[in-house]
């Protein structure tokens, strides 16, 4: 297919509207194959202007006279308004954003062209995060004070070297080491998606650990699998004599047993010996996607009153959302801690909901994914390469009009969860806000490869490692870092737990009202921030110890 | 000491009030003459002052002791469970009599003695001098000047003795005005613009029932308009709801059509002016709700945070029927009006409400703190409250309470004042010299009757108590203790334009929770980034001088 067959027109004036305090902009409007482009003139600054169209969620066009209007509103909530000379050229334009941004082959989307200067294809894809990540397990169980036996507790499989095991899976797995291949095969047939009980988190501290799965498949008939038994028994056997595990549902016990209907279900206790269930339900999906669009209609309404205003972030519950996913990760992370429990999460399929409670939990427990390398790392191992189907949930962001099918904003959400800790914990996060939006961008409408696709397997058979570039060596470009990195961070050794309460919790303007109320003093703040902790580290002095202890 | 009759009581329980454990600490309560005190197993001292407590309730025995529970002003709410019920009894009875005295020698401002020399005393006292401040703002003038009328508390005994009126206004005008409006308060300067040449004027409502006029008043108002040369209208603003206005007018109207002027006539006692018989008066009403409207809102707002175990949906539901932040931004727009009045019309404004003590001084500090930047300074600050709040006689002994009285007549007027500072300082961080810590304390010591400053209603019943010889000023201690409410990131050259200009959309306003929450740690972020700045600004200048004195 050729994308000059869906470009209507070459060519008009236009004026663009960006938002109340940017000036507008004048200038030759130009549809490419991926980008919208305004040509202001070689003495206007910027003096060029560029839109991904990937980036555009719903398009309106309005005629009147010898002129058209088009409203793009895009996946990271900016609405932009272009006033273009002649009617013809604004319905071709029109016509040709709607049929390039909904494009929905993988491999003639922008990042397969991408090609930045500065930067070689190939480059920081080598995060391999289930081997990197069995080498530090090996290393803390090796230097941990266990009994011999427990310090070799864990292998790596790769048992799903060809997929075949779980399409959603990577290649490699860290499972227990008492589990040969063939068991896995087994447990993964019992699991709904292949995705058998794995290694998620080893807590060494304590010695626990956090592993994910998707839900039984035992159906009506109570169905059994003694490989899925004996993985988990295994397991508690590892960990300690007489360990304790939870297996945290994040389902309802009712939706979870309505599961058995469809084929599902969950782990029958006399089946599991030493595993406890405890259903937190989490929503995903259509309501959580109804939620985020019904904010950002909150949101794009300056003109409201207290009351409306108030009335309807309450009613659209993402902030209930928030609240909700914050209190299950912490319910996980004191499992491992406090009780030295070792944790099983899964909902249903195990792809949403279950790795926002995976990867909040490590947030909360873990120091290094609290760093810079950390992070990107928990999102690699924890969302892209765990199988969050990113192009499914992503595809359209608050402003679509189509009826949303598999759109879900659950990224949006942990983002959002790690935005609350970095709050409550200024100095802990390496990364600030920065990062968050970064990502938040990224997920949706990207140049970048890192977050195409649905699994680990599609993306091996569009080839996206070899063929487009990983967005971590684009954020990991030093130019990006001040904008990307937090000025405040001061190792914290500690887990952080945060405070649930509602008035703990706040509204995350800086992303949901990031295009409608430009936040400038505080940017100018931020850089005075930067300054005063700059000359800090330049003249070399240490900061003090001022992280305060958390309190649970 | 007569109302105390247990002292000390061991083994009390002190419960956290949004623990979900039900996580108690343990000690002994101490009842002293000013103080209750809670040591804990930890050594760790909980002061609470009489002054302080704004409700004592004791609740039916349980298993484990009698509970009590004490609400109080600066927002500390504390569970107790005493062991034995007579002990609580006697507790309870004497924080009865205690937080409640009747006359204003028994508080404890008259009785608190930090060890300072009598002229120490008194430079204490001196530090913020109202002339000074006057002379500041360019007054006298050839337009403005000093008046004596009121030197004698003759004509406003809630006014102070120093009042600056237009020099073209003369001593039978004022005194006729001051009759015709209520409690004697007619029309002084409260703010002058030097660069604008205009005015911020304040005042009570005239009493002009439906029809009576008042031909000095008139002139007055004239004469400050006149003394304003660049513009030859000026604004009157009845900070009332209009709504509230002209039901009552109605009623007057319906009333005068049926009974006798006289009678009508009887009935005045709240009015507004009549446009036409001023000449050049724009007449706005801005919509503050009245004292008995803020009391419940608060009572509301408490009630709803207050609660354990909240939903985030309550939250917001809650936060929207107290109203609470509706009536901030009630305030803030007002006080914008005043200021864009200034600014951009360079037309002096006339401030008044029912008594003009209440929001008039709100509307009239806001105002100016948006219009000069020397009021965000710490020193400023404490001037701009000693002129619109102190010196002009709002109510600080019966808005807070201080005594045994009506509690019809307690409002957070203050409070809402405080608040509507801090959300400035939120939006604009680099703004204020001074940080949250600043308000809270002053909030403080708005209902601890440690100093004299709050105490008593008006400058006159002031001098009659003579504060100035047996108690302390607040502001020399603040500013002893000025590096704890410093915010680093002030910056007095980065406000180039010195107006502020909120945005009031009501997006911006959020829970203040660490007024309302500022003794429920459990509550806080955990590491404070104004602690760290504050260290690395230290640092950086030790540093600096270091390396100064190395060079030298």
């Amino acid at each position: 297919m050729e994308f000059s067959e869906l470009i209507r027109t070459g060519q008009a004036q236009a004026e663009l509207l960006r938002g109340p305090e940017m000036p507008p902009l004048r200038g030759t409007l130009c549809v490419t194959g991926h980008h919208l482009l305004l040509s202001p003139g070689p003495q206007a600054t910027p003096d060029l202007w560029l839109l991904l169209l990937r980036s555009v969620d719903s398009i309106e066009k309005r005629v009147a006279g010898d002129a058209g209007t088009i409203t793009l509103r895009c996946k990271d909530l900016r609405v932009l308004q272009l006033d273009i000379e002649g009617v013809e050229a604004t319905l071709d334009i029109a016509r040709s954003i709607e049929a390039l941004s909904s494009l929905e082959s993988v491999i003639t989307s922008f990042p397969f062209f991408y090609r930045p200067k500065g930067l070689r294809l190939g480059e920081a894809w080598h995060f391999h995060p289930p081997e990197r990540y069995y080498k530090r397990i090996a290393r803390e169980t090796w230097s941990s004070p266990l009994p011999v036996p427990q310090t070799r507790a864990w292998r790596l499989s790769e048992a799903n070297e060809d997929f075949s095991l779980c399409p959603s899976y990577p290649r490699a797995v860290i499972v227990p080491r008492a589990v040969d291949d063939d068991a896995l095969a087994r447990s993964a047939r019992f699991r709904q998606g292949g995705r058998f009980p794995v290694l998620s988190y080893y807590h060494a501290p304590r010695g626990t650990v956090l592993l994910r799965s998707s839900q039984p498949l035992t159906g009506r008939q109570k169905l059994r699998c003694a490989e899925d038994e004996e993985l988990l028994r295994a397991v508690l056997a590892e960990a300690r004599p007489g360990a304790r595990g939870f297996i945290v549902d994040t389902r309802s016990a009712q939706a979870a047993k309505q599961a058995r209907m469809t084929g599902g279900g969950t782990e029958a206790k006399a089946a599991y010996p030493g595993w406890k269930r405890l259903h937190r339900p989490l929503e995903r999906g259509r309501p959580l996607q109804e939620s985020f669009v019904r904010l950002m209609e909150a949101c794009g309404d300056p003109e409201q009153s207290m009351d409306r205003w108030l009335s309807r972030l309450d009613g659209c519950r993402w902030l209930s959302h928030v609240k909700e996913a914050l209190s299950t990760a912490c319910l996980a992370a004191q499992g491992m801690e406090w009780e030295g429990a070792c944790i099983l999460v899964h909902g249903a399929e195990g792809t949403d909901s279950t790795l926002l409670v995976t990867s909040l939990a490590q947030l909360i427990l873990d120091p290094l994914s609290r760093t810079m390398a950390g992070f990107q790392e928990l999102i690699e191992r924890e969302w892209i390469q765990a199988g969050h189907p990113f192009q499914l949930r992503c595809a359209h962001s608050a402003f679509s009009h189509t009826r949303p099918k598999h759109e879900a904003p659950i990224f949006l959400l942990f983002l959002d969860c790690v935005w609350q800790l970095g709050r409550q914990f200024p100095l802990s996060l390496e990364f600030g806000e920065g990062m968050l939006l970064a990502l938040f961008d990224h997920s949706y409408a990207s140049p970048f490869g890192t977050f195409l696709c649905n699994s680990e397997k599609e993306r091996c058979l569009c080839e996206v490692r070899t063929r487009t570039h990983s967005l971590w060596s684009g954020l990991n470009q030093p130019k990006e870092q001040r904008k990307l990195r937090n000025p405040l961070y001061v190792p914290n050794p500690l887990a952080i737990w945060p405070s649930v309460e509602p008035q703990s919790l706040r509204l995350w303007q800086g992303l949901f009202l990031r295009w409608t109320h430009p936040p400038e003093p505080s940017e100018v703040a931020w850089e005075k921030v930067w300054q005063i902790a700059t000359d800090q580290k330049t003249e070399g002095s240490q900061p003090t110890d001022s992280a305060s202890e958390p309190q649970p | 000491m007569e109302h105390i009759r247990t002292t000390k009581v061991e083994q009390v329980k002190l419960l956290d009030r949004f623990s979900t454990s039900n996580k108690s600490l343990t000690g002994t309560l101490y009842l002293t003459a000013t103080h209750l005190l809670f040591i804990d197993s930890h050594q760790k001292e909980t002061w609470i002052l009489h002054h302080h407590i704004a409700l004592v309730e004791k609740l039916a025995l349980t298993t484990s002791g009698c509970p009590l529970v004490i609400q109080c002003k600066n927002f500390r709410t504390v569970h107790f469970i005493v062991p034995r019920e007579r002990d609580c009894h006697d507790i309870y009875n004497s924080l009865l009599q205690l937080s409640k005295q009747a006359k204003y020698e028994d508080l404890y401002a008259f009785s608190y003695n930090p060890k300072q020399n009598d002229s120490e005393r008194l430079r204490g006292w001196q530090l913020v001098d109202l002339a000074e401040e006057y002379k500041r703002m360019g007054v006298p003038n050839s337009n403005w000047q000093l008046s004596d009328a009121n030197r004698d508390y003759k004509i406003c005994e809630t006014y102070p003795r120093e009042l600056y009126v237009p020099r073209i206004a003369s001593k039978p005008i004022i005194v006729g005005s001051s009759k015709f409006r209520s409690k004697g308060r007619f029309p002084v300067l409260s703010y002058y613009h030097q660069n604008k040449e205009a005015a911020i004027c304040r005042c009570s409502q005239p009493l002009s029932g439906f029809s009576a006029r008042c031909l000095e008043d008139e002139h007055l108002l004239q004469a400050i308009s006149k003394a304003n040369p660049a513009n030859r209208y000026m604004y009157v603003m009845d900070t009332r709801p209009r709504h509230r206005m002209q039901s009552w007018w109605a009623t007057q109207k319906d009333i005068g059509r049926i009974i006798l002027n006289a009678m009508a006539n009887r009935a005045a006692g709240k009015g507004y002016e009549n446009e036409d018989n001023y000449s050049n008066i724009r007449f706005q009403f801005v919509g503050i709700e009245n004292i008995h409207v803020m009391r419940s809102s608060l009572q509301k707002l408490l009630e709803v945070n207050g609660t354990k175990g909240l939903s985030v949906s309550d939250f917001y539901s809650g936060l929207e029927n107290a109203g609470w932040l509706r009536h901030i931004k009630a305030v803030m727009d007002a006080a914008i009006f005043l200021a864009k009045a200034i600014m951009v019309e360079n037309a002096s404004v006339l401030v008044h409400c029912s008594d003009g003590w209440d929001r008039t001084s709100q509307v009239c500090s806001l105002g100016s703190l948006l219009l000069d930047p020397y009021y965000r300074t710490i020193r400023g600050f404490m001037v701009l409250i000693e002129k619109d709040w102190i010196s002009f006689g709002h109510k600080y002994s019966e808005r807070c309470g201080h005594l045994d009285g009506d509690p019809k007549e307690v409002s957070p007027v203050f409070t809402q004042f405080l608040e509507c500072v801090w959300h400035l300082t939120e939006q604009f961080p680099q703004a204020f010299e001074f940080n949250e810590a600043f308000l809270l304390q002053i909030h403080e010591h708005i209902h601890s009757c440690q100093f004299g400053n709050f105490i008593g209603n008006c400058q006159k019943e002031r001098e009659e108590l003579k504060l100035k010889e047996k108690t302390y000023s607040l502001w020399p201690f603040l500013l002893d203790d000025q590096e704890k409410y410093v915010n680093p990131l002030y910056s007095s050259t980065s406000q180039k334009p010195a107006v502020l200009e909120p945005n009031t959309v009501a997006f911006h306003f959020k829970f203040w929770r660490n007024m309302y929450h500022q003794f429920d740690r459990t509550l806080h972020p955990r590491q404070s980034v104004f602690n760290i700045i504050m260290n690395m600004n230290e640092q950086n200048k030790q540093l600096q001088k270091d390396v100064k004195d190395l060079e030298s």
